[in-house]
């Protein structure tokens, strides 16, 4: 099963970092990502493959909510199909 | 691959649009559950219904986590008891009622419907005792839910139950009177009810469906609000309802993917997607600041009808592509004590029950939720509910009315009852008195529409 991961809040150092160690951390392998910044706002997005990752989903979201906390950003986990679903016919 | 701006808009429809799931409601039959014995009857509606339902709350929650969207009501509907109670012949219906409410807070639910009884053209065995118990069953329980169908387009209105659901309607608010009438905020009168309704007051699980079934009831009104603030401007009226189709249609996937998962993982067949647009108390979420956001300076002026008509239209356009099966009520509902915009209105003195009765015929679903004079008499309430549920009749769709008589409160004051039922202006009625006319009782026959075959 794929994810979305979105990171958005204040560019700071190692938000990248600190979002991916975080995934590393729990096996989980990212496939994709992308990022922009503008004006100062930075907006991340990651797909990952949570398939072989050694925490319950609950768990790895609360991971990602502390690095949020810790880096002063918004952090979303959701399962992929939620975008596919509204996005594409 | 997944466009970047897609997914940040789905964040922002969640995060700050009160975009939501309004309801994973799992319908469930209790034609298995008679017994001439009351009391075994209602154990065995206890035992069917925990024994069916005890993963269902989990399962909404996992879903919530995993998707990421939150679904604010996980709640069951059940066969009307007035049937199940049929065999029993037992004055103390009542007895149904508890077993309900102890299910409900067993599993955990929000809300129990199907206290139910459908008498569009006659009264059964059960019928009358199950309507004469509603004040008391909505008295001592917290989370059952009750309806009464009492007209359709093919039956014509029972005039001797729309009588009888005045006094119903009263007394009930009556018996709740120390808790803002709450009582009467969980009773339904119906023409035309639909059997697969998710929502509440009135959802029940209709003798035509399967032994168990999800339904599910989306919402959105915020998502539709925040569409046309962003891009609305100088947009023509054709142009508007093009924006709200495609919200719909992005509403309803997210409505029929839940339905579709806790269908999967509960092992119960999927029902229908309830395109509702359903508003809530909070602050943007409403169907009124979206028929001001098309340019109406205050829900309830001339052109509110007209507004709300495409609205409504362009919300089930959308949302029928959108999902494999669409049911229950779809369409926009105008509940006055739910929608921070109506209370508003209602407030100004825009908005009133008559110009609210107007829209109710190109809507679903019908005087919801407006608080009226405690003073008011059962025959004015019986005659509200006469009015709406001929425009339901004539019409071929869907009308309720679930007033609540504000028992020694004035047109002016205000009920609070927080939570999703939000705070009721209590609304002016008008003069003169129906008494007469509702004590011929009888039959209305059914309009020509009925005719079709």
């Amino acid at each position: 099963m794929k994810a979305v991961i979105t990171v958005i809040g204040k560019d700071s150092v190692g938000i990248l970092a600190k979002v991916s160690g975080a995934c590393a951390e729990v096996g989980v392998n990212v496939v994709e990502v992308t990022q922009s910044v503008l004006q100062n706002m930075f907006a991340m997005i990651m797909l990952v493959e949570i398939e072989k990752s050694n925490v319950s989903f609950d768990q790895l979201k609360s991971n990602l909510n502390k690095v949020g906390e810790n880096t002063n950003t918004k952090i979303h986990i959701m399962h992929e199909d939620i975008f596919n679903s509204m996005h594409k016919i | 691959m997944l466009e970047t701006k897609d997914i940040l808009e789905t964040i922002n429809m969640i995060d700050n649009e009160n975009l939501d799931v309004r309801t994973v409601t799992m319908g469930i039959s209790l034609l298995d559950c008679l017994d001439q014995d009351i009391d075994k009857s209602a154990n065995k509606v206890y035992d069917k219904i925990c024994r069916y339902a005890k993963d269902l709350v989990k399962t909404g929650e996992d879903i919530e986590k995993e998707y990421g969207i939150p679904i604010i009501n996980k709640r069951i509907s059940v066969t009307p008891i007035g049937m199940v109670a049929a065999p029993c012949q037992s004055k103390n219906i009542v007895k149904f009622a508890k077993a309900l409410d102890k299910a409900a807070n067993t599993l955990g639910v929000n809300f129990i419907g199907g206290y139910s009884a459908l008498v569009q053209k006659g009264f059964a065995a059960g019928d009358y005792a199950l309507i004469e118990s509603i004040p008391e069953a909505l008295s001592v329980t917290e989370k059952v839910c009750s309806s009464v169908n009492i007209g359709s387009t093919k039956a014509g209105i029972n005039m001797d139950a729309v009588k009888m659901m005045g006094k119903i309607v009263k007394d009930t608010a009556l018996k709740t009177a120390d808790k803002d009438c709450i009582g009467a905020a969980k009773l339904v009168v119906f023409c035309n009810a639909p059997e697969d309704n998710p929502f509440m007051a009135g959802a029940f699980h209709g003798v035509g469906e399967a032994d168990c079934v999800i339904n599910v009831g989306v919402s959105g009104p915020g998502v539709v609000r925040a569409a046309l603030a962003k891009d609305g401007q100088n947009k023509d009226i054709a142009e508007i309802a093009e924006m709200i189709k495609k919200t719909a249609f992005k509403i309803t996937r997210m409505g029929q993917l839940v339905a579709k998962e806790a269908s999967k993982r509960l092992c119960v067949p999927f029902g229908i997607v309830d395109l509702s647009l359903a508003p809530t108390p909070a602050v943007g979420d409403s169907v009124a600041y979206i028929l001001e956001e098309m340019g109406l300076e205050s829900c309830g002026c001339h052109g509110t009808t007209a507004a709300l008509a495409l609205l409504n239209d362009a919300v089930k356009k959308g949302g029928v592509m959108a999902s494999s099966h669409v049911g229950g009520l779809s369409g926009a509902f105008i509940p006055v004590s739910e929608d921070a915009g109506m209370i508003a209105a209602a407030k100004k003195g825009t908005l009133d029950i008559t110009k609210l009765e107007a829209m109710t015929s190109v809507c679903s679903v019908g005087l919801d939720m407006i608080a009226v004079p405690g003073d008011i008499t059962p025959e004015t309430i019986s005659a509200i509910i006469a009015d709406e549920a001929a425009i339901g009749m004539v019409n071929t769709k869907t009308t309720a009315v679930r007033l609540i008589p504000a028992i020694g409160k004035k047109a002016g004051e205000t009920l609070e009852f927080g939570g999703l039922l939000g705070s009721a202006p209590i609304m002016p009625i008008r003069e003169g008195s129906p008494k007469e006319f509702i004590q011929r009782g009888g039959r209305l026959p059914s309009p020509l529409q009925a005719l079709k075959n």
